[in-house]
């Protein structure tokens, strides 16, 4: 995983709410094996059949933040939404609320998910569309979200070793595994009642 | 000295923490890891790339079930890419030593299912998969939970999970549920209650005696939809109705040791006086058979009711996306339910793809014809459900109604194999999730239980068996 010290740039304001993975990246494109190239699939559903969608108008091209409504990536765990958000260009999602699996998955993979108040969200959400050049600067080591235009400047919440595990781009297994003495002990005490699978 | 007085949920947590540290997750031990062809590929690739090795094969369980056709099974995948995904999964399993249950395979069935049947799926027990439908085996007291592709690599490598504990909320339901109301019926109240949104960051026990009158399939309805209403997990206190469905399975624990299983799994219940941070409370008799309505599993409304006007809704979030759902739907405010035609039916999936579930079904089909213009289809959950279904002729009654009779899999639930819908059908779906194009592009889903499902498939409108009589 790349560090991710500090995000600047434009947004893109999807003003929904409840936007679920299905929608972020439908299930055709899970077919893949790789983890790359999912960036054209990304909100496909909406942007192939809406013309309007807010993904197809020019002024909002190369933007590297989305702003969304509520619930954001509820649903299927597929982190291929993830995967598609970060292809396409997009660092960081600002929402009021996460579903939890989409926001794990985010942080294992250098997305960063940006909880704020929902009238932060709504004034973020009114200010790009107002003005598309609008730029906006996440702060992950302070973990303050800043919008001068909008005179906003906000702190977002994220655990302290999730945030210096974004911030070194530190790689979550090998943090595991210097525990695997513990993981080891734990092992011997399992109850022998519990299941294990044989190849037969 | 006083003890602290537990939640089920908060019993198994502790039970399962390797390592605890201040500012940071709780790593988390796995019992059990179920994985399946579309979200393993890019772990194994990961495992490669790092050149780690998956440390408990004895400790992970594979299936194909996503991809997987439900017609012509013995022959190859037409579909290149699904073929290239589901191989993927094979040549995996077998360069690591993992246990897979491959297509035809007589044990093979949609993850959340062969799991509970095999007996894997045990009280007490933490168990993943890259599948946020991992809520279901929550149903025997196990805290199970969906996870993305990079937690199934760290699974792999580390048999353990860093993990943020979750809050707890208790959703209770008491009392006998009205004539033709079912646990499916249950959880899509429950999650029109607190919305797609209601249940972010909590673990679920669902408690009351409604939940306790419900059979382990019908547990297992209520606990694999809990994703819907964002819970992190569902579960519910393992009692005599979970020890006697487990008893006997393959996997399950015997002699000695199914006596000691038994002595912990009775001191999981939740404590007397433990407390939960969100508590929800229905009334099960109230309940009617429902019918959802929009593009996510919160836009639910009873039968007898009407499409609902998103002008009544005070919420402008909440109103634009009715507003948004119902274009989609193709549905006018004001609509009775059961005016709504159909063109599409769908039994199956890992929410209503069990024996019982298509043993209601066929009772309502059974001696009756599918509506002109309706197509029906049974997807049974796992090949030896459709193995049991066959023995007891349920397969005969469905065929001979006009329903088409298939193999294992997730079928039409996501549209992955080639079971989808065209664009503008309308499907009633046993399934869990009407999104946007779930069942196939631009394809409308309504959910329901498996008997109006079968009510629905010979009337050709949304109808309970009590309609058809």
């Amino acid at each position: 995983m790349e560090p991710v010290r500090v995000i600047t740039g434009r947004a893109v304001p999807l003003d929904r709410s409840d936007v679920d993975t299905d929608q972020i990246i439908p299930a055709h494109w899970l077919k893949r094996v790789e983890r790359t190239g999912f960036g054209a699939g990304l909100f496909s559903g909406w942007w192939e059949n809406e013309p309007d969608f807010v993904l197809n108008r020019r002024e909002y091209k190369d933007a590297t933040i989305l702003i969304a409504g509520p619930n954001f990536g509820v649903g299927s765990s597929r982190e291929h939404a993830v995967w598609a958000l970060m292809d396409y260009g997009f660092k960081a999602v600002i929402s009021p609320r996460f579903g939890d699996i989409f926001r794990n998955n985010a942080t294992k993979t250098g997305l960063v998910p940006v909880v704020v108040d929902p009238d932060v969200a709504e004034a973020l959400m009114r200010q790009v569309e107002a003005d598309p050049t609008t730029v906006i600067t996440i702060d992950v080591e302070r973990l303050v979200v800043d919008c001068p235009a909008a005179a906003i400047s906000a702190s977002f919440p994220m655990d302290d070793f999730t945030r210096y595990r974004l911030v070194e781009g530190l790689d979550d297994i090998g943090l595991t595994l210097r525990n695997e003495a513990a993981i080891t002990a734990y092992e011997q005490k399992r109850p022998a009642w519990m299941p294990t699978i044989s190849l037969r | 000295m006083t003890i602290t007085p537990k939640t089920l949920s908060e019993k198994l947590w502790d039970r399962h923490v390797i390592r605890s540290a201040e500012g940071e997750p709780d790593l988390l031990y796995i019992d059990m890891h179920l994985i399946h062809e579309v979200t393993s590929p890019q772990a194994f690739d990961g495992l490669k790339m790092a050149g780690r090795g998956v440390r408990r094969t004895d400790l992970t369980v594979a299936t194909a079930d996503h991809n997987v056709p439900t017609i012509n099974i013995l022959q190859p995948i037409a579909d290149p890419i699904s073929a290239t995904q589901v191989s993927h999964l094979g040549k995996n399993c077998l360069e690591y030593g993992i246990k897979l249950y491959p297509m035809a395979d007589p044990g093979q069935g949609i993850v959340h299912v062969i799991g509970p049947e095999l007996g894997i799926t045990l009280p007490g027990m933490t168990i993943v998969c890259g599948d946020s439908h991992t809520s279901t085996h929550g149903a025997f007291g196990a805290l199970a939970f969906g996870i993305g592709t990079s937690e199934v690599e760290h699974v792999f490598a580390t048999q353990s999970l860093p993990q943020v504990k979750p809050k707890t909320m208790a959703i209770t339901v008491d009392g006998d549920l009205p004539a033709g109301s079912t646990a499916k019926d249950v959880i899509l109240a429950i999650i029109g209650k607190i919305t797609t949104g209601g249940g972010i960051g909590h673990i679920v026990e669902y408690r009351g005696s409604t939940i306790r009158g419900l059979s382990m399939e019908g547990r297992m309805t209520i606990c694999n939809m809990s994703i819907e209403a964002g819970a992190k997990a569902g579960m519910i206190a393992p009692d005599d109705t979970t020890y006697a469905y487990i008893e006997g399975r393959p996997h399950a624990p015997k002699g000695a040791l199914w006596e000691q299983a038994l002595g912990d799994w009775q001191t999981l219940p939740t404590d007397e006086g433990a407390t939960y941070d969100t508590e929800v409370v229905l009334d099960g008799t109230k309940i009617l058979p429902h019918v959802s309505w929009g593009t996510n599993p919160g836009q639910v409304a009873p039968i007898d009711s009407e499409v609902p006007d998103p002008n009544s809704i005070e919420d402008p979030g909440q109103r634009d996306a009715a507003e948004r759902a119902l274009r989609y739907m193709g549905l006018e405010p004001g609509t009775p339910l059961r005016d709504i035609m159909v063109d599409t039916v769908f039994v199956g999936s890992c929410t209503n793809g069990r024996i019982e579930d298509l043993r209601v079904a066929a009772d309502v089909v059974r001696g009756r014809k599918v509506h002109q213009g309706v197509h029906a289809m049974v997807v049974p959950g796992s090949m030896r459900v459709r193995a049991q279904a066959e023995e007891e002729g349920l397969d005969q009654i469905f065929l001979n109604a006009g329903f088409e009779w298939r193999a294992a899999g997730c079928s039409m639930c996501l549209g992955m194999n080639p079971d989808k819908l065209a664009p503008g059908q309308r499907c009633a779906s046993t399934s869990n999730r009407n999104f946007e194009g779930r069942q196939g592009p631009r394809g409308r889903t309504h959910l329901v239980s498996p008997a109006v499902a079968a009510a629905t498939a010979i009337a050709g409108t949304f109808s309970t068996p009590a309609d058809l009589r």
